[in-house]
């Protein structure tokens, strides 16, 4: 390895960093899928041509894809070995989230970047497909209980041989979709960010010379494991531990633990999952590599500064039991994957907090609450409308939690209510910020969200919903309390009801004029609540984010002397 | 008319102004500090030390960050909200975002405070059906509560408004009836568009900067009229058109980028002028580089920005993109070694170590000053006597060099590099990541500290030439005077095409047109031509990107005929095809939103009544070392305004004026073009 001056190495990182920016803007400007071009399901990145270890990625993916795609670039990297045909200008393509992570609707493309002659490293894309088959139309089946059920798998395949499309995969693919025209537009657009990939790095290479750029992601990579060591080397030595529920799987109603033990020693840490529960028949398990990489998103929101490359992983292990469902065997469902990953986050919180409270936040509302609302109208046409829904987040040592933000896998917005309104045939009786929902603190967490939607279809609709936190909820941290529980209701001839599962439910029959009603949770306090100030006690009561009565059992009566 | 026109633009140091006096063709310019926290002292400061009878003015246009600074620093009025039952949270959840995705720090305040968000039953659906019809008698002891509680405007935001405005037009009125001031927004008069929050933010917004900017406005307009002025007073808006100041009492919220869009239209002047019909500009102040581009004259439009986390205002602005690296971000090694510049920045106050005010953290213009690059003994501005190499020196020698086992000289040239890269990475995303090729364009730096780096975006980037307007320090000003009057109109259609009723869509156009045409009347300056254009915010069915598609429709005498279904269609085929290579199969194609602009045309002034005289030749006043890369240059140093047209010099060479510093590095030279420009390009292209 030749030595790289510091200044040249500072240069090299921003443009690499934007290369991969690059792509993903690419991506997002041409998908056609809203799950791509507005919530930004997707990444770009550069990986080691040897490892597949992440060396640079785009800074506006999908945070959870950040530690992911190695994994992808890796199964490929095993998948060209043994078939020892690795050529310039081949494509991958697959969607087998038992080797590449995440769940069945994300398409990852790989391609092999060579200068002359030789691979210098890999060029990968990822991004969420609007349906690739399976029993329900946006692959969220929360009955699943084999990948077979949530969409077709697609291991590693090439889709292109040295430059050349492999037509025939193409035409499998769009077989198997019921959108199939949203799906030829994402694919164009995924091999048109790597396109762009390709001719960045040439150009880079052109202007600073392989070697030059091969040290400088060297190096790029011994920094980030440096600054890791650093940050850990702050930090006190200890072993510290935390568990947390999921309601149930969607299936059997019983609860399902994610527990951690954390240990900090010198500049090293291990994350250790064992205790987790078993894997499960419903589709909340989720593979290793989702595993690993959600452990690299926690310790990213809690290390914010942090490079976006693998160097960062090196001094942290992450032990997954075996048999468990943060490793589960295919062909186990991992549709949900989400709802596991956001609880796994919140125990790592919890258990970093014992270690240094300051550097991270209360748990967020942590569930996704994916619910679909579906029918068909008087002409025959079907509608779906799908989206997540919002909550609070944690509060911290500088301030409140967040009211009503995304998930902290994510960065989507919400579709406006009106372009739902205006879209299917609903309307939103409330869009509101739930009071008491937050965690009480020194800083109380954010407050969750009541949204409460009428079908307006003189058919009627159906309804789905698959969530969680229904029955645990957010919980405080350094003395904080917890929030309030995600709370699901839905209207019937003879009154509101709640699901049997709490969180998930199938083929809920509503009539015209009856609604559903979402009443998220908020984020978890930071600190213990008889510190908080009165004078913030009485503001939050003066503006009905807290009762008196809820304020009073929390925070004591000092708040009523407090002159508004 | 009587012959001067000015230009103000008030920044956070300096107020500028720009004075063209048309009959003489002559122009002149006042640099005077800014007053605050009332800016108008500075202004008619301003005006005053040019010209000393108000009444030989014609034209007074001002770009303000009165706007910008009120909703920066949450300086606006104490407002109040009445909203349909259910929403009054909405300006408070905004949608379902965070402020930075790493990290989940961080809360959130709406500038409306939660007791003075009321709710009052009434509903109108997607489809403009009143479900509910509004309830006045709740309107109104909505608004006598708000009143009692101390609000001092107020915004009506009701659900759908943009698909029926009865209910919201009946709530209105009644408000306006007995609310005691003119500050009353409502949501469809503000911006018919659906998108509740986007719509309630912006609608919000105009409210909070109602009573401050209107009465900002309104105390200029008085004093400039008590100094005899009676000619038109115009402010420049967000889209880089000016308006009537009656129209920015109306609706504030425009100029909310007031300032930096005058910037953009002066350059773009400046440079197609000179035979640059594309363009990125680069504006390097204390904190930060906003770069923007021009292609074939026309500056880019963004439909929307966010002025800070949940503060979205949705209006056409010219599009700034900016960058946390300005003349004092701090240069700082991190923990793994590696060289970062900002986005911490020591500002103007106290500014970089050199200004002695405080500050001991190098920033990039310490690293300029240590170089020999600024001229320590004269600095920028006037309000310091010299400034501190020494001290500059030591505090990069401590933050920088000793980290890094770098000398003083090559740590500043490390800072230097690093802030460079960092600015060519701000042009390149403008340019090479929007698919346009950098070649063709020429930088303009603007501001400054812009014209130190000219070099380093050559050769960064690829551009084949830079050139520096003759007055980069007060290009917002000259921007004031330039820029068109201009009024953007928008109305949600949401109809599919083949559904679509196009009296319906022309009704609308002719409406905007009127009533734009009705502001070009109105206001008292003279129009070389009034053009009105039309856009529609197209997609295929089930797509949530639109496209913006220009519609060719004619307007004779006012009088507008609507486009056909069939015209619609291959406008939108043409549109789309050129943004995404193919059109989509069978694809059903929607139509989502108008979007009208009516422009008046003001004359031009001949930027060649700037030049300099184009006799004779002037050598350099003196020399001093310069250091470039790894040695020092023994540099020439000349008066920048004195170089008559045509002279070529080449560098190492620094041309200095007042308010600015032109480096012409080793290799480059620089040309006086006909209007004082210079031409910053690599000797051996020199035509």
């Amino acid at each position: 390895m030749s030595d790289i001056d510091p200044i040249t190495l500072s240069v090299l990182a921003g443009r690499m960093e934007q290369i991969a920016d690059e792509m993903d803007a690419t991506l997002f400007r041409a998908a056609f899928n809203p799950i791509i071009a507005e919530a930004h399901d997707a990444s770009h990145g550069l990986y080691h041509a040897q490892s597949g270890d992440t060396l640079v990625q785009g800074k506006s993916g999908l945070p959870i894809f950040v530690g992911v795609m190695s994994f992808a670039v890796q199964a490929v990297i095993d998948k060209a070995a043994e078939d020892g045909d690795l050529a310039d200008g081949d494509i991958y393509i697959f969607n087998d989230a038992h080797i590449g992570g995440t769940h069945l609707s994300d398409m990852r493309l790989v391609r092999p970047y060579f200068r002359d002659g030789m691979l210098f490293c890999y060029l990968a894309s990822v991004g969420h497909w609007h349906d690739v088959g399976g029993a329900v139309p946006g692959n969220y089946n929360p009955a699943a209980t084999e990948v077979f059920q949530e969409a077709f798998v697609l291991p590693p395949v090439k889709l292109a041989r040295a430059g050349e499309v492999n037509q025939d995969i193409i035409d499998i693919l769009l077989r198997n979709t019921r959108l199939p025209q949203s799906a030829m537009g994402d694919l164009n657009g995924q091999l048109g960010a790597l396109d762009l990939g390709i001719k960045r790095m040439d150009e880079l290479l052109d202007e600073y010379g392989a070697e030059t750029v091969s040290a400088a992601l060297e190096a790029l990579g011994h920094r980030a494991e440096q600054l890791m060591r650093s940050e850990l080397e702050d930090l006190p030595d200890g072993r510290w531990e935390a568990e947390d529920f999921l309601d149930n799987d969607g299936i059997a109603d019983e609860p399902l633990k994610i527990r951690v033990a954390l240990e900090i020693k010198d500049d090293r840490m291990t994350l250790d999952f064992t205790g987790s529960s078993p894997q499960c028949a419903g589709p909340v398990n989720i593979a290793l590599p989702t595993t690993v990489a959600t452990a690299y998103v926690a310790i990213k929101h809690i290390f914010p500064t942090l490079p976006a490359n693998a160097g960062v992983m090196r001094p942290i292990d992450v032990i997954v039991p075996e048999g468990s469902l943060l490793s589960a065997e295919f062909p186990a469902p991992t549709g949900g994957y989400t709802e596991t990953i956001l609880r796994m986050i919140d125990v790592v919180f919890s258990a970093f907090s014992h270690a240094a409270p300051d550097r991270v936040v209360a748990n967020a509302y942590g569930t996704i609450n994916a619910l679909s609302i579906t029918g068909k109208r008087s002409n025959g046409q079907p509608w779906v409308m799908f989206s997540f829904y919002g909550g609070g987040h944690g509060g911290s040592i500088e301030s409140d939690g967040l009211n009503h933000g995304n998930a902290p896998i994510s960065t989507a917005t919400i579709p406006p209510m009106e372009i739902l309104e205006a879209a299917y045939p609903v309307m939103f009786r409330q869009w509101a910020l739930r009071p008491d929902s937050a965690g009480a603190g020194a800083h109380r967490g954010g407050l969750g969200a009541i949204y409460e939607i009428e079908v307006l279809e003189e058919n009627g609709a159906e309804a789905f919903l698959f969530g969680e936190r229904g029955r645990f909820a957010p919980k405080g941290i350094a003395e904080g309390g917890d929030a309030e529980l995600n709370v699901f209701s839905y209207e019937q001839d003879d009154g509101w009801k709640h699901p049997p599962l709490a969180s998930k439910m199938r083929g809920i029959s509503l009539r015209q004029g009856q609604a559903v009603r979402l009443e998220t949770p908020g984020g978890g306090g930071y600190g213990a609540a008889e510190t908080r100030a009165p004078e913030a006690v009485a503001r939050d009561v003066a503006r009905g984010l807290v009762s008196a009565e809820e304020a009073d059992n929390s925070y004591g009566t000092s708040w009523r002397e407090v002159e508004q | 008319m009587s012959g001067r026109m000015i230009g103000v633009d008030v920044g956070g140091t300096f107020t500028d102004v720009f004075v063209l006096n048309e009959a003489e063709g002559t122009a002149s310019v006042a640099k005077v500090p800014t007053t605050r926290p009332d800016q108008s002292g500075g202004f008619l400061d301003g005006i005053g030390r040019e010209v000393d009878d108000l009444s030989e003015i014609s034209v007074v246009v001002h770009g303000t960050t009165a706007g910008t600074n009120a909703l920066l620093e949450r300086k606006g009025a104490r407002i109040g909200v009445i909203c349909t039952e259910g929403l009054r949270d909405v300006l408070e959840m905004r949608r379902r975002d965070r402020p930075r995705t790493w990290g989940l720090r961080g809360d959130f305040e709406p500038v409306v405070d939660r007791r003075n968000r009321l709710e009052v039953p009434e509903r109108t659906l997607a489809d403009g059906t009143i479900r509910t019809p509004v309830d006045l008698d709740a309107v109104r002891i909505a608004a006598e509560t708000l009143c009692a509680q101390g609000c001092e405007a107020i915004a009506i935001l009701f659900a759908n408004s943009y698909a029926n405005v009865e209910n919201e037009t009946a709530a209105v009125s009644a408000v306006r009836e007995i609310w005691p001031n003119d500050h009353v927004s409502a949501s469809h008069e503000i911006l018919p568009e659906i998108r509740e929050f986007e719509r309630f933010s912006t609608t919000a917004l105009n409210a909070y900067l109602q009573p401050e900017v209107s009465g900002y406005l309104g105390r200029l307009e008085n004093a400039l009229k008590q100094g005899g002025f009676d000619g038109e007073f115009m402010i420049v808006q967000s889209n880089g058109g000016v308006m009537a100041v009656d129209t920015a009492c109306r609706l504030p919220v425009r100029t909310a980028l007031s300032g930096p869009a005058a910037g953009v239209i002066a350059a773009g002047y400046i440079a197609t002028s000179a035979g640059f019909e594309n363009v990125i500009t680069g504006d390097m102040g204390g904190t930060s580089f906003d770069v923007s581009l021009i292609s074939e004259g026309q500056s880019m439009l963004s439909p929307q920005t966010s002025i800070d986390f949940g503060m979205v205002v949705r209006n056409p602005m010219i599009e700034i993109t900016t960058i946390g690296a300005g003349g004092g971000s701090i240069a700082w090694v991190d923990k793994g070694g590696l060289l970062n510049i900002g986005p911490e920045s020591a500002g103007s106050d106290p500014g970089p170590v050199a200004y002695g005010l405080g500050n001991d953290r190098p920033t990039v213009t310490d690293a300029n000053v240590v170089l020999g690059r600024i001229d320590p003994e004269n600095p920028i501005g006037g309000k310091l006597e010299r400034l501190d190499v020494e001290a500059a020196s030591k505090a990069i020698d401590i933050h920088v060099g000793a980290p890094l086992g770098l000398s003083t000289l090559e740590a500043a040239e490390a800072i230097l590099r690093v802030a460079n890269s960092r600015m060519a990475g701000a042009i390149r995303l403008v340019s090479i990541e929007r698919g346009f090729d950098p070649k063709r364009f020429a930088f303009m730096p603007f501001g400054g500290g812009g014209a130190l780096h000219t070099g380093a975006m050559l050769a960064e980037v690829g551009i084949a030439r830079a050139i520096v307007p003759r007055y980069p320090g007060v290009t917002s000003a000259m921007g004031c005077v330039i820029a068109d009057m201009r009024q953007d109109f928008v109305q949600t259609i949401n109809s599919l095409v083949s559904t679509l009723d196009e009296n319906a869509l022309g009704a609308f156009m002719q409406a905007h047109t009127d009533e734009g045409m009705a502001l070009l009347d109105a206001a008292r300056t003279t129009f070389e031509a009034r053009n009105v254009t039309f856009e529609l915010d197209m997609a295929y069915i089930g797509q949530t990107h639109t496209v913006s598609v220009p519609v060719a429709v004619s307007v004779e005498n006012g009088t507008v005929t609507p486009p056909t279904k069939s015209e619609i269609e291959d406008a939108f085929d043409t549109a789309y095809k050129a943004t995404f290579g193919r059109l989509l199969k069978n694809g059903v194609r929607r139509i989502l939103n108008l979007r009208s602009a009516v422009t008046g045309k003001r004359p031009k002034f001949d930027l060649e009544t700037l030049a300099p005289s184009s006799e004779g030749k002037v050598d350099a006043k003196a020399s001093r070392p310069v250091h470039f890369a790894d040695s020092w240059y023994d540099t020439a140093i000349y008066d920048r305004l004195n170089l008559p047209v045509g002279t070529v010099v080449a560098g190492p060479a620094i041309l200095e004026q007042p308010d600015t510093t032109v480096l012409i590095e080793p290799g480059l030279q620089g040309r006086v073009d006909r209007f004082g420009n210079t031409i910053i390009e690599p000797v051996e292209g020199a035509s």
